[in-house]
């Protein structure tokens, strides 16, 4: 076992763990954040998703100990103290983007990460940055329109 | 929970290879994407790791005073696209491992590691070798310098000695300086796969833009390692920017791969993408370096 | 009203905080973890085998093998059981298998502390096989000197069964007739549903609990009884939030050996996980199948008779067996009339992963080849392929000769008629007609029919309980499934409306638990707004009577001159009389009248059917050098009734279009000769990203179901379903290359247009 350090969704905390453990171990088993999905433990399905000093990484391939001294956020930490929803949660609730919630959380971090870089996207580009999530059951469409509202072009783009 | 015998975490280059050479059986581990898995699938289970993992020395993209670009192999996929050192000057190298899995693989995976695994398919490998990139490797006994293009000894394998790190990845200004290039990566899906054929073109023209000056071609998945076609660059070079040259170039390059038959796809189905594929990758290619389209 | 309105997932909020709590999420810390040990031979037998270096694994508490298990052999398919022994599902497995017929076969199981020591131990264990040559075509299962795979199945013929209606034969309508008879083929995909197969057990008070990701609790409750041959009331099972099913999940999957498993342990909690490979390899499938249609038709297009000779590659195990090639035959039978219409279907066993239930239970499979041949028929008599399905569609008021089963709503035409609107199909069959060049494109469509629910084929029963909460609010459970498709919501919407109470005052309870909730099969069929939603629907009935005939009390007035909606009591005049928070207060501390608590339970046994309609239409374009196919603009056109959330609805589309277009273009699970899965994951398995995805576009025609409880119908499967052969049929299209065979990969295509000259070689 190994003490990290480690601020996750804005505490700084001291978390042991054992060195063999992925990101995604410690955060569902030791944290009980389990919005951090497994769905194929290979950054294959993007379930797992999370922020660790503000970008997008699959926490099933990233060993623990590597997150010493970074900030690592969940969908846990972009909820409100009173429970309220950020405005890119709300956009999937509203926009039906949601359906076995599955790989909801992750695509919500990915979506905290591009909202973060403060630019505004086209669509197609919108489906780049969200291209390593699989999603079985929207054919990501309301996703999309979810992502456009918080990050999109004020013109929706394209007909395909 | 991965089954990984013991794991050093390396501070410093120095401690890196002062761990590697202290224990013959352990792995260099860095962004992790290929090597965990690897664990996982019990390939590599009970292994021994040296992380080189967010080591600051080995990452990031700088310019030399004689316009050398030295790229830290612990530099991910996300921060060479990013880079506005390869934006200007390799803006080619900058597309081809943004298509490198999704955006969350691109932002561990790295381009040392890209190398150093060998693989056939690997994104910035084909863009690489038609820079002329080099490499500083460097051990217990100091550094020493290789081509990439040397660097490949056969499938899955590089010419690393135990104890040895990929330490930088080198463009030399004219190896860049004045050309245009282009990569295209094929596979099944826009996103998430690895290529089917990667194909990779850096091409400087004459003054007057209507003749090829330099010409470098490349592939990826076309040899058992990312393969330099240095007999169509001979024969390209010097001629004119005509339909006919263009045309030629796919059954030229058919002479020096080798794509073989997988239940991925088969040799005839790589071979119609190299023909087809170094035709496209030139074109654009040739776009990118000023000319004009033929 | 609450029905027909686009409400918001009432699990919404759970599900984008992260809060919603999947079986994995509730598993005890602490508890053991199982590893199946799989075989690594796909045809054979264990001798036995060498557990010593696998037991000294530290971490290691005890390893189970197929010579250890029950001989019990049990079925696992998701159906209603039959009390009828005749129609019983085959019973062709055990918890171990020391029979290997898939590669992967599970043959032992580790309990460990942690997955790393069941992992090293599961490398350590040596297995002696007697190994027969394996086999994975249909083609190699029918040859008489492969082994048998099941005792019970010579020639591993699974079952065959044929029917012919109408007039005559076909070979007699083939007089005179154009006649086109065709092979069609249809590969083998996975249901990658993202939560993987996942349970926990554990035992309390002499009773195994098990906790699964699965689409139907009570169906698993009774498997483990089977299974472990213990007393079906033993087991308890339930089932929290789950990440996706798509019939894979209305299978009972590891849920009978994890019960097992924590029995062996002293009832200590035991959780079996699988990981993505295992889910690929050794759960469910859906079936390849190997379709030969024949038709003939009058030169006017006319159909007169109309043959279907199918095979169905089942893998190891039955599973749902023959039922789903039976229901392509239906299908096939529903969606064309013709005076004489036969069929000939077969499901044979082989070396790969049982193919079990899978969104459109077969029908995927039939429209591809049939809507294929539609188009291929077409070209042969020279019509417009759109105005030789309207020829010969089905029409409203018809009645299957073998169910019963009547078109009592069609929205069908009208359908057609928006599809070919929007991709203004007249315009673009012409415009690229004769087109050369690398880049071409083409518009292209197919339609369907489908069932609601499973009658008469099967029974068809569901429950629904509704408790009164003191202040006027209430609990709404149902034995039915949510798995993602928004069932939760639809059934609180359902029951606001059977009832008067508000929705936000309905509380449905989201978790199943079989010593709680009513008796339901669960979720597969589309049958949950249909069959359920009744049972929802008769239950707000009873539960509403009884708040009136109180309140009749209260009130001192006849319970038939009051109403109630919005949650209050009204008179004949719309006045209110009395909130129901009063009522419901009233009921249950009452000192005047008798205290009570206000509930109402009801089953109901559906003995309707009804056919919901759909279309796609599609446009292509395609480069023919590299055969590369992109969707430029595609729409799918449903009629499933009266919609109850219309926007749930159409995200319910998207997700089948785009399932059906991972069908028709990049999915298919490949094995090896010996049997051995090729590409059991989701790198090597090519799932849609969302750079493979077209934008959707989704359309409905509403008619009203008499039979549904609001006039709805099926529409959880059918957006899969016509998708695959409108991209096939563009294609056409545009090349006029005719592919019979799925998936369109650029492989595929590269080797068609070499074929036609379209690429020099």
């Amino acid at each position: 076992m190994k003490i990290i350090r480690v601020n996750v969704n804005g505490r700084d905390m001291e978390v042991a763990v054992d060195e063999r453990e992925s990101l995604a171990d410690t955060l569902r088993e030791r944290l009980r954040l389990t919005s951090v999905k497994k769905g194929c433990e290979v950054g294959e399905c993007g379930a797992c998703t999370v922020l660790v000093d503000g970008r997008a990484i699959d926490s099933c391939i990233y060993l623990a100990v590597w997150a010493e001294g970074r900030r690592v956020l969940t969908v846990e930490g972009i909820t409100g103290p009173g429970g309220e929803l950020s405005p890119i949660q709300q956009a999937f609730v509203e926009e039906a983007a949601i359906q076995c919630g599955f790989c909801t959380p992750g695509l919500i971090m990915t979506a905290v990460e591009i909202v973060g870089t403060g630019r505004r996207y086209t669509r197609d580009e919108l489906r780049k940055l969200i291209a390593g999530h699989l999603c079985r059951c929207t054919g990501y469409q309301n996703i999309l329109n979810a992502m456009e509202r918080v990050a999109g072009v004020a013109q929706r783009v394209g007909g395909e | 929970m991965y089954d990984i015998g013991k794991i050093h975490l390396a501070r410093s280059v120095r401690d890196a290879i002062a761990a590697l050479s202290a224990d013959p059986g352990a792995h260099v581990v860095c962004g992790g994407s290929d090597v965990l898995i690897k664990i996982r699938e019990g390939k590599l289970a009970g292994c021994s790791l040296v992380s080189i993992n967010g080591l600051k020395e080995l990452a990031g993209v700088a310019l030399e005073e004689d316009g050398t670009i030295v790229i830290g192999p612990a530099t991910t996929f996300a921060d060479v696209t990013r880079s506005p050192i390869i934006a200007r000057h390799a803006p080619a190298l900058g597309g081809a491992v943004d298509q490198a899995g999704g955006p969350q693989l691109r932002n561990v995976g790295t381009i040392g590691g890209n190398l150093c695994n060998g693989a056939t398919s690997a994104d910035s490998a084909a863009t690489l070798l038609t820079l002329n990139a080099r490499l500083t490797i460097t051990g217990p006994d100091g550094r020493r310098e290789t081509a990439l293009e040397a660097f490949y000894e056969g499938p899955g394998r590089v010419r690393l000695a135990h104890g040895e790190l990929l330490t930088a990845i080198r463009i030399e200004r004219r190896d860049y300086e004045g050309f245009g290039g282009h990569y295209i990566k094929y596979a099944q899906r826009n996103a998430m796969d690895i290529a089917t054929l990667g194909c990779a073109v850096h091409v400087r023209l004459s003054e007057d833009k209507r003749a090829v000056e330099q010409y470098r071609l490349a592939f990826g998945v076309a040899a058992p390692t990312p393969v330099r076609c240095r007999g169509v660059e001979a024969r390209v070079n010097g001629r004119p920017l005509t339909e006919k040259t263009l045309e030629r170039i796919g059954e030229w390059a058919l002479e020096e791969v080798t794509p073989r038959t997988s239940w991925r796809a088969s040799r005839e189905f790589r071979v119609q993408l190299v023909k087809t594929l170094s035709r496209r990758a030139t074109e654009r290619a040739i776009l990118n370096a000023g000319g004009a389209a033929i | 009203m609450a029905v027909g309105k686009s409400v918001g997932r009432v699990d919404a909020y759970e599900k984008v905080t992260g809060r919603a709590l999947y079986t994995e999420d509730m598993a005890p810390q602490g508890a053991l973890v199982a590893r199946v040990v799989r075989a690594t031979i796909a045809n054979g037998r264990v001798k036995g085998f060498d557990l010593a270096a696998a037991l000294g694994v530290p971490g290691v508490v005890k390893i189970v093998t197929c010579f250890d298990v029950p001989e019990i052999d049990f079925p696992t398919a998701g159906h209603p059981w039959s009390t009828d022994t005749g129609h019983q599902d085959i019973a062709d497995r055990r918890l171990l298998n020391r029979r290997v017929r898939v590669y992967g076969d599970d043959i032992a199981a580790i309990i460990a502390e942690d997955m790393v020591a069941a992992s090293r131990a599961a490398r350590l264990i040596r297995v002696e096989y007697e190994e027969y040559p394996p086999f994975t075509a249909i083609e190699q299962a029918l040859d008489e000197h492969v082994t048998r795979l099941h005792d019970f199945a010579p020639g591993n013929v699974l079952k065959a069964t044929e029917y012919r209606f109408g007039e005559g034969t076909f070979e007699a309508a083939c007089e005179g007739s154009v006649v086109l008879t065709k092979d069609y083929r249809v590969q083998t995909v996975q249901h990658c549903h993202l939560e993987l197969p996942v349970s926990f057990a554990y035992m309390e008070k002499g009773r195994v609990v098990v906790v699964s990701s699965t689409q139907i609790p009570h169906i698993v409750r009774r498997v483990v009884g089977q299974a472990l041959g213990i007393p079906w009331g033993k087991v308890r099972v339930i089932k929290p939030y789950i990440g996706g099913g798509f019939g894979n999940k209305q299978d009972v999957l590891y849920e009978p050996l994890n019960a097992f498993l924590t029995m062996r342990v002293g009832g200590r909690p035991v959780r079996l996980e699988l990981t993505r490979e295992e889910t690929m390899a050794s759960t469910r499938v859906r079936h390849a199948m190997n379709l030969t249609i024949a038709s003939a038709a009058r030169p006017d297009g006319k159909l007169v008779g109309r043959k279907l000779v199918g095979y169905s590659n089942q893998g190891g195990y039955a599973s749902h067996g023959h039922a789903i090639i039976s229901n392509t035959a239906s299908g096939f039978r529903h969606l064309y009339e013709s005076q004489v219409i036969e069929a000939r279907v077969s499901t044979v066993y082989t070396n790969i992963a049982a193919g079990g239930a899978m969104r459109g239970y077969g029908i995927p499979q039939i429209i591809f080849a049939l809507e294929s041949h539609m188009d291929d028929l077409a070209l042969r008599l020279h019509m417009d392929p759109l105005a030789l399905r309207r020829m010969n569609a089905m029409r409203p008021g018809y009645r299957d000769p073998g169910t019963g089963i009547t078109a009592l709503s069609s929205g069908l035409m009208a359908c057609l008629d928006k599809g070919e609107r929007h991709i203004r199909w007249a315009e673009k069959r012409k415009a690229y007609a004769n087109q050369t060049g690398d880049v071409r494109r083409g518009v292209g469509m197919a339609m369907f029919s489908y069932k609601t629910g499973v009658h008469p084929i099967s029974l068809e029963m569901a429950s629904c309980r509704m408790l009164l909460n003191e202040d006027g609010s209430m609990q709404l459970q149902v034995g039915a499934t949510e798995i993602g498709q928004g069932a939760d919501t639809v059934l609180t919407q359902m029951a606001a409306e059977s009832t008067g109470i508000p929705m936000e005052q309905v509380h449905i309870v989201s978790v199943q638990d079989t010593d709680v909730s009513p008796f339901d099969f669960g979720a597969y069929a589309s049958r949950q707004t249909y069959v359920t939603g009744m049972a929802v629907k008769r239950t707000g009935a009873i539960f509403r009577q009884k708040i009136l005939s109180y309140a009749a009390k209260m009130l001192d007035c006849p319970a038939e001159k009051l109403s109630l909606a919005d949650g209050r009591v009204l008179d004949a005049d719309g006045n209110v009389l009395l909130p129901l928070e009063a009522l419901a207060t009233e009921a249950v501390y009452s000192l005047k009248h008798a205290a009570t608590h206000i509930t109402a339970e009801a089953s109901y046994q559906c003995e309707d059917n009804t056919f919901s309609f759909g279309c796609c239409f599609a446009e292509i374009e395609v480069d023919i050098p590299v055969g590369k196919l992109r969707v430029v603009d595609i729409i799918n056109v449903h009629d499933s009734g009266v919609l109850i959330n219309p926007k749930l609805a159409e995200a319910q589309v998207h997700g089948g279009m785009s399932m059906g277009l991972g069908y028709g273009l990049s999915e298919q699970l490949l094995y090896s000769e010996k049997g051995m899965p090729l590409n059991d994951n989701l790198l090597d398995y090519k799932l849609p990203t969302a750079m493979d995805t077209p934008e959707l576009t989704v359309s409905f025609v509403e008619t009203v179901d008499p039979t549904g409880p609001f006039g709805n119908k099926a529409l959880g499967e059918p957006p899969a379903i016509p998708v695959a052969p409108a991209v096939r049929n563009a294609l056409l299209h545009a090349t006029g290359v005719a592919v019979d065979s799925l998936p369109l990969t650029p492989q595929k295509l590269v080797e068609h247009f070499m074929d036609a000259g379209l690429i020099d070689p």
